[in-house]
Formats: C-alpha cells, structure tokens, sequence
C-alpha cells in the first residue's frame, strides 16, 4: 500500500468519489447511479460529472424529489441483483427515506436468511457553514451507525472515500457514506488499486506514544493539526480515524490506548450519544487498566446548528479545542498549553469560522 | 374580463417593484460576503406571491419553502427583520438561527418557512385544521414549487386535506425547473393541475406573470375553501431568473434552452401591469421615479439598520432547545 501510495495521483475527495463511481460503473454491470441532481450541469459537487454521457440514462437516473421512493426503488432493484449508488446533497434529505433505509434495507437479508442482499451505496453529504442553518448542516452519523444491518462510514481522505464506494458496491449489504462538504475540495494520494479492506476498521494515520486521538471524517483533520501542535511541546499523539462507524471495529485503537493509556474522541456529529460515547464505552470495558485518565469526548453540543456566524464558532470544536482535552488527558503545564495555543493561532491560515478556506466559495 | 382595478394595480405593482428591488439588491451586495448564507431568490417569480398574498386577510396564515423572500414581503414581513437575518443579526427574525431559508414573522402571518422541499405542506394543512378545531377564520396558505409535486408530503397532505375538506389553498409556482432538472425530466407530462383533481382538489391554472390574473383567481380559492368547499389549489407558471441559489445568473450553464430565460423577461410581471397602469393614466414617468426612488430609501435603510445590528452572542446560544 505504501509504495503503491507514493506512485499515486494527487486527487480532491470530490475527484477520488467521481474515479470510484466511473469505475463500478465500468467493472460492475449492475451497478447504478441515483439521485437529483446526478445529471445536471454541477454533478453533485463534481462527482456525478459526466457520468451520464458515458453511461447512459437508465444507469445514472435523475431522480425526482421523491427520496423514500426512491430509496424504496433502489432496494427493489437489489432484489433482483442490481447494485445502486445514490446520493443526496444534504444528510437532511435522506431523513425522508429513513422508512425504506431501516425496514426495508438493514432487513432484508435477515429477513430472508441470506437469500435476498441489498447491496447498495447510500452517499450523504453533511453540509456545514455558510450560514446553512439548522436543516442542511447536520452529521447524524449516529443515527445511521444506531441500526445493524446497515454499514456506516465516514472517509476522511481521497483514496478512502473513492475505496469505499466501491467496496460497498462489491458488497453485500448496505453501506451510508456520509461525504463531509468541507472535504470534497482535499487533495490526497490516490493509488489506482483499491484497498479492499478500506472497510475493515479504523487506520492510524499518524503514530504517536502519549494519548491517542480518535476522530472521525473532517475531524480528522482538525486531530492531526492538534497532533502537530503537540509534537511542538514533545507530546506525540497517534491520530486514529475511525473509518467505519458500523460495523464497529475497535480492536486497533484498544491497541493504541494500551501503549498510550489516554483516549480523547472526537465526534463530527453531536458529542451526546455520539461515536464517541460507543468508543469510549467499548474502550472503558476493555481497556480500563490501562488507562491513565478519564477518556474525553468532544462533538457538537446539544443544540441545532444555527445560521449566524457568531453562533458558529462556539458550536464546532477545533484543533484548539483538541489540543485543550489533550492537554487535560495529559496533565500539561500551563507554559506548554500556551505554546499549543499559540502555534494552532500562528498557524489558521484564516480566522473565518464558517468556511474551509477563503478560497472555498460555494456551492454549499 | 373584470374592470381594472386601478387601485388594486397600483397596489401590486408598489408590492413587485419593492420585492423586485429587495431581491436586485441582495444580488448586488451578496458577493461582498456580508451575506453569509444560502439565498434563494425570487427575482421573476414576483407575481405569484403579490397576487396570491394580496387578497388575504390579517387571519390567513401562509407557510413557505426554500425560496420565500417574496411570500414573506408580500404578507407583510418586516423588511429589516429579513435583511438582519440574512446578515446573521440578532434582530433577525430568526434571531440569526435560521439565515435565508427559514424567514418567518408570526405578527405578518408567514408562520415558517421551511427548506425541505414538500415538508411544510403538511404544517399547512396542520394550520388549517386547528382553524376549524379551534372555531377561528383564517384560511392556510401553503407557497410551493413544482418540485414539491414529486415529495410523498404533497400527496399525502392533499389527501388528507380533501377528506376533511380543510380551508388551505395550495399555491404552485411552477418555474419549470428544479436546481437545474427541468420538470420533463421529473414528471411525466400532464398539466399540474390534474394531481389536485386526483386527490379531489379543484384547481386554477393561471400566469404567474399577470399579477391581476393571479389576484383574481386567489380570489376564487379563498371564497371556496373559505365557504368549506375544501383545499384549493392554484398553479402559477412562472420563471426564474437567477440561479437557483445564489446572486448570479447561470444561463451559461446551458440547462435551459436557448432564449427560454430572454423570452420570459419579455413576460416579466412587473413590465406588463406597469404597462397596463400607464395605459389606464394611473402611472407616469413622474410617479415611477418616485416609486422606485421610494423604495430603494426604504431598502437602503434597512441595509443600513440591518448591518449595524448587533451579531447574537454566544451566551444566547443554547437558548430555547427546550422549553
Ligand atoms: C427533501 C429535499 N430534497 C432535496 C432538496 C434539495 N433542493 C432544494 S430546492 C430544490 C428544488 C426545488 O424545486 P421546486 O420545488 O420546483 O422549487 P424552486 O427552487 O424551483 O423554486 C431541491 C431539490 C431539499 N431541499 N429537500
Ligand atoms: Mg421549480
């Protein structure tokens, strides 16, 4: 994988999901694509670009406004072997189909003992900033994680977002890909195999030996900053992304907390209830010897996301927040807390809350 | 053909040129990024809401969707109020909580405006049936476009709506498009009206571009449901001039056909019953300059009041998630 990884393009999570999609449409003869919006000029944010011009209109279908149906639709069509993807520019769209999702979907292969499969892709993308309110900015990954017989997952980079699309696709059940908005413009190395355990579990995207930082999707990102923060004042933190939130694999980071005995969790969706309760439930049972402090959760608090920027900084944790729990976890000094704070200020590229980057200009 | 009512089209057309202007307005400062929100504007759908909103009384109560600037003026809705909540303001009518997509003044009656396509359709017909329970006038007014014809909420709502023959009077503005699908690709061809017809409601089909056209035949719907004959349903054709959301125009894109977004300014609602006002004397050069002079004092004013307002503060964050 390493190797393979240095010879890989450089590609947007955006680009990497389009190459996925293009290519089980190409190797899958079953496999097609749904959604509103997946033929018309902006083709999901980039990713549907295209598609129906090399594929035809009955394997990329524009669909109405009509979400259950549709994802009724998609299951029906799994009844008879075909593999659909669709796709949803908002999670909030998707709670109209939630009936189809979690009777239909996540029990028709219990249901019928196996005989039946529903092997589909659910893509949802978590929206956040710009002022979208409290109905096109919510996570919700705890919701779809809450139910057994879906799988859920989370990609945090380019070549995982493109592996597990067409993982799920190969597959025999069905899989929610939450895309987070503020990730589909990140480049990253993109290696033309595909990984086919991208599903598996959790991968360590940077290794350290004094806490460990779980994260998941874009929160990833802001962990590794913190991470590098840390590493300022001799701390090394190992990042964990979790990866697959359902089924839950836990076994590589009860590795990690028994080298580095503290846990920090953080949640891109709400921290009540969230991924990181199940994490550090599981951990606790398992692990609690080896901890060396209370794990510590950090997510969205326990109200909507609102429209006004001034609302929005205090709603989404940071790496600053981060590096505070790590710090907490540790039992820092205050000279090297304030060194963390002043290299994760040194480095923000930009002091708006409610975008990426400033190049970042829409559509949300 | 009834008489003009040349008071009836001044009234409107002081209505469309106010939205008309409020809208060219956000277009205009939205790329200084002050605006930090998604905005849906209703820049050539302006007849629709005048003319459904104008016959309705202090009782009628009117829930709309993604796109509601001109619903939400058109009853009334305070101006610096929706400018401030666009802003992120405190004073916003939304106190900042919900931007563009979910302007609401309970006072003006627009009790909300709701995002998810077809979901307020039933918080309508929900209004209309604690009017009866609650032995109180008033009738629903739900705004919705042709894509929320395709939502299970819309069919489901209608139905119920007709069993009970609920006072609501649904309003269909049908700009041909959603996003940048246009209805051919998401409905089989029939005229919109028959949906209702299916589900026992009685329908208008009218231009959304001739406000009087569009008044009158409000008129007709609200006698109806007003009189217990049950949900009426009123389709507007229409269009849309600007990009779905956002500031620009995006014909470049190439999903409308060539000259569609030209020919249909050539229908713009406020050109034909400034026409038919100068045509009857009520309007001249004078009176235009200072109508519009007018106008753009008032949404200058409230640019003004809206920007200088206060940003909510943190503190108040986690206000009101329960009761
Ligand atoms: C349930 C749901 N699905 C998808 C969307 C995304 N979306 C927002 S507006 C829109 C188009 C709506 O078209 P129409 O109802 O005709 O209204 P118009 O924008 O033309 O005024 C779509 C698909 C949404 N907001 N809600
Ligand atoms: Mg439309």
């Amino acid at each position: 994988m390493a190797d393979s990884l240095q010879a890989a393009r450089l590609l947007s999570v955006a680009e990497a999901i389009r190459e996925g999609l293009e290519r089980a449409l190409d190797e899958i003869p079953e496999a097609f694509v749904m959604g509103e919006g997946v033929t018309d000029p902006k083709g999901i944010f980039g990713t549907t670009t295209g598609l129906m011009d090399r594929f035809g209109k009955e394997r990329v279908i524009e669909t109405p406004i009509s979400e259950n149906a549709f994802t009724g639709i998609a299951v029906g069509a799994c009844l008879l072997g075909q593999r659909p993807i669709i796709v949803h520019q908002r999670v909030e769209f998707m709670l109209l189909a939630m009936e189809q999702l979690i009777n239909n979907a996540a029990k028709l292969r219990y249901l019928t003992r196996g005989r039946q499969s529903v092997p589909m892709v659910i893509r949802l993308v978590i929206g956040r900033g710009w002022g979208q309110g409290p109905q096109h900015a919510q996570s919700l990954e705890s919701v779809f994680a809450a139910i057994p017989g879906l799988k859920v997952a989370m990609p945090s980079r380019a070549v995982d977002a493109r592996d597990m699309l067409m993982t799920g696709i190969r597959g025999g059940d069905p899989l929610v890909l939450l895309e987070h908005r503020w990730l589909h413009g990140v480049r990253g190395p993109v290696a033309d195999d595909v990984d086919p355990d991208v599903l598996s579990g959790p991968v360590v995207r940077r290794e350290g030996e004094d806490l460990t930082l779980v994260a998941t999707s874009y929160m990833v990102l802001e962990a590794l900053r913190a991470a590098d923060a840390l590493a300022a004042v001799g701390i090394t933190a190992e990042v964990i992304d979790l990866r697959v939130l359902r089924p839950l694999e836990l076994a590589p980071i009860g590795e990690s907390v028994r080298r580095t005995g503290r846990l920090v969790v953080i949640d891109t969706g709400h921290r009540t209830l969230g991924m990181g309760a199940e994490v550090v439930a599981t951990i606790s049972e398992r692990q609690l010897s080896h901890l060396k402090a209370p794990p510590r959760r950090l997510g969205l608090p326990d109200r909507p996301a609102a429209s006004a920027r001034s609302l929005a900084a205090s709603f989404y944790p940071r790496a600053e927040e981060i590096a505070r729990e790590a710090a907490e976890a540790l039992g820092m000094d205050t000279e090297d807390r304030l060194h963390v704070e002043r290299i994760l200020d040194e480095r923000r590229e930009h002091r708006l809350v409610d975008v990426p980057d400033p190049s970042f200009q829409g559509p949300f | 053909m009834a008489k003009f009512d040349r008071d009836l089209a001044w009234r409107g057309y002081r209505a469309l040129v106010r939205i008309r202007e409020v809208e060219l307005a956000i277009a205009a400062r939205y790329p200084d990024q002050e605006m930090r929100c998604p905005v849906h504007l209703s820049v050539g759908q302006e007849g629709v809401a005048v003319g459904a909103c104008l016959p309705l009384s202090a009782d009628d109560l009117v829930l709309a969707g993604h796109r509601s600037h001109a619903q939400y003026l058109a009853k009334g809705g305070d101006l610096t109020a929706m400018l401030a909540e666009i802003h992120g303001r405190e004073t916003g009518c939304c106190g900042g909580r919900g931007g563009s997509m979910h302007l609401l003044d309970v006072e003006a009656g627009l009790l909300a405006s709701i995002p998810i396509v077809g979901s307020h359709l039933p918080l309508a017909v929900g209004v209309a049936l604690a009017r009866r329970q609650r032995r109180e006038p008033g009738v629903a007014v739900a705004f919705l476009g042709d894509g929320a014809v395709e939502t299970g909420a819309f069919h489901e709502t209608l139905n119920f709506a007709a069993l009970h023959r609920l006072p609501v009077v649904f309003v269909l503005e049908d700009n041909g498009y959603s996003v940048y699908t246009p209805l051919a690709e998401r409905q089989p061809p029939r005229p919109l009206t028959d949906v209702g017809l299916s589900h026992g409601v009685e329908g208008q089909s009218v231009s959304g571009d001739d406000f009087l056209e569009v008044h009158a035949a409000m008129e007709t719907a609200l006698v109806a449901a007003r009189s217990g004959a049950g949900p009426q349903l009123l389709v507007a054709s229409t269009s849309r001039w600007l990009e779905h959301c956002g500031p620009y125009d995006d014909d470049h894109l190439g999903y409308r056909p060539q000259g569609e977004l030209e020919r249909a300014k050539q229908r713009c609602p406020i050109r034909r019953l400034g026409d038919q006002l100068r045509k009857s004397g009520e309007l001249d050069d004078r009176r235009e300059k200072a109508l519009y002079a007018d106008v753009r004092s008032e949404i200058d004013a409230a640019f003004a009041a809206a920007f200088a307002a206060p940003q909510p503060s943190a503190a108040t964050a986690a206000e009101h998630v329960y009761g």
